[in-house]
């Protein structure tokens, strides 16, 4: 039961992946790539991370996909026009792709020790929320302020960044 | 067939590969970003995955602080290509060439 749902959302996630890169429209882009964020939220449910599939949702496929679709829709971004495909980028791209595929399946082959354990048979992490939280307030507590200050400056940054300039512009 | 880490890797992998291919070939600012995304969500789940191998919950941890750092930089290279649509009416890379040598 565990592998067809395995699998099922593997390939789901994979078949949006590669309809985010084929689709002209951005919006299209956009809502593969929330469905590509569920199927990955599924897959981190699977692999007993609920807190983190629930994070997945409510940040990735909530807040900053409706920040991207809402950004397409400010700027009117048209789809792409059919032009012809750039020769070089087109084959370094690919052949960057099966290189990559290849050393992957190298790797995977005789790499990673006990990597063909399955997972079922091992007992799953201690993974409630009280677990993550308590590790967060005590051995993750400076990097937990850390990123406390800089989403302020991100903040901060997108405010200076986005406002208009006031002065009159010398020209 | 049991699902082994194995399997859990070569799916990243993949969608790793597809979202470098995304940043190589696309010629849009705002879906190379889209790739991006894609590419860090992968790097996401190969951490989950090795969370739940090794049961240690500092993979899942490191996610968490990935999520939220790449929420912070979402926020910021979305005003920035606003900002440059603002100032150059394009999200094209191709019509962005001051620094071309």
């Amino acid at each position: 039961m565990e592998a067809l749902f395995f699998w099922v959302f593997a390939i789901g996630m994979l078949l949006a992946g590669a309809s985010v890169i084929l689709n002209r429209n951005p919006v299209a882009s956009a809502l593969s790539l929330v469905v590509t964020m569920c199927f990955m939220a599924a897959l981190f449910a699977l692999l007993n991370a609920f807190f983190l599939a629930a994070i997945q949702i409510l940040v990735y496929a909530g807040a900053v996909m409706v920040l991207f679709l809402f950004i397409i829709m400010l700027l009117d971004v048209k789809a792409e026009a059919k032009t012809r495909m750039r020769w070089i980028s087109l084959v370094l791209g690919l052949v960057l792709a099966i290189f990559f595929s290849y050393e992957l399946s190298l790797v995977l082959r005789d790499g990673v020790p006990m990597g063909a354990v399955p997972l079922a048979k091992l007992p799953p992490p201690p993974s409630d929320i009280a677990t993550i939280g308590r590790l967060l307030f005590t051995k993750y507590l400076l990097p937990f302020e850390v990123v406390g200050v800089l989403l302020l400056v991100a903040t901060i940054g997108v405010v200076l960044l986005s406002k208009r300039d006031n002065k009159p512009e010398a020209k | 067939m049991e699902i082994t880490l194995n399997h859990y890797l070569a799916v990243s992998g993949l969608l790793f590969t597809l979202g470098l291919m995304g940043v190589i070939l696309r010629r849009d600012l705002l879906v190379i970003y889209m790739s991006l995304e894609m590419m860090l969500n992968a790097a996401n789940l190969t951490l989950v995955a090795f969370s739940r191998f090794n049961q240690h919950l500092d993979g899942q941890i490191m996610v968490f602080f990935t999520i939220t750092v790449a929420a912070a930089e979402v926020a910021v290279g979305l005003a920035l290509i606003v900002a440059l649509y603002r100032v150059r009416q394009t999200t094209k890379v191709g019509d962005l060439t001051t620094l071309k040598f």
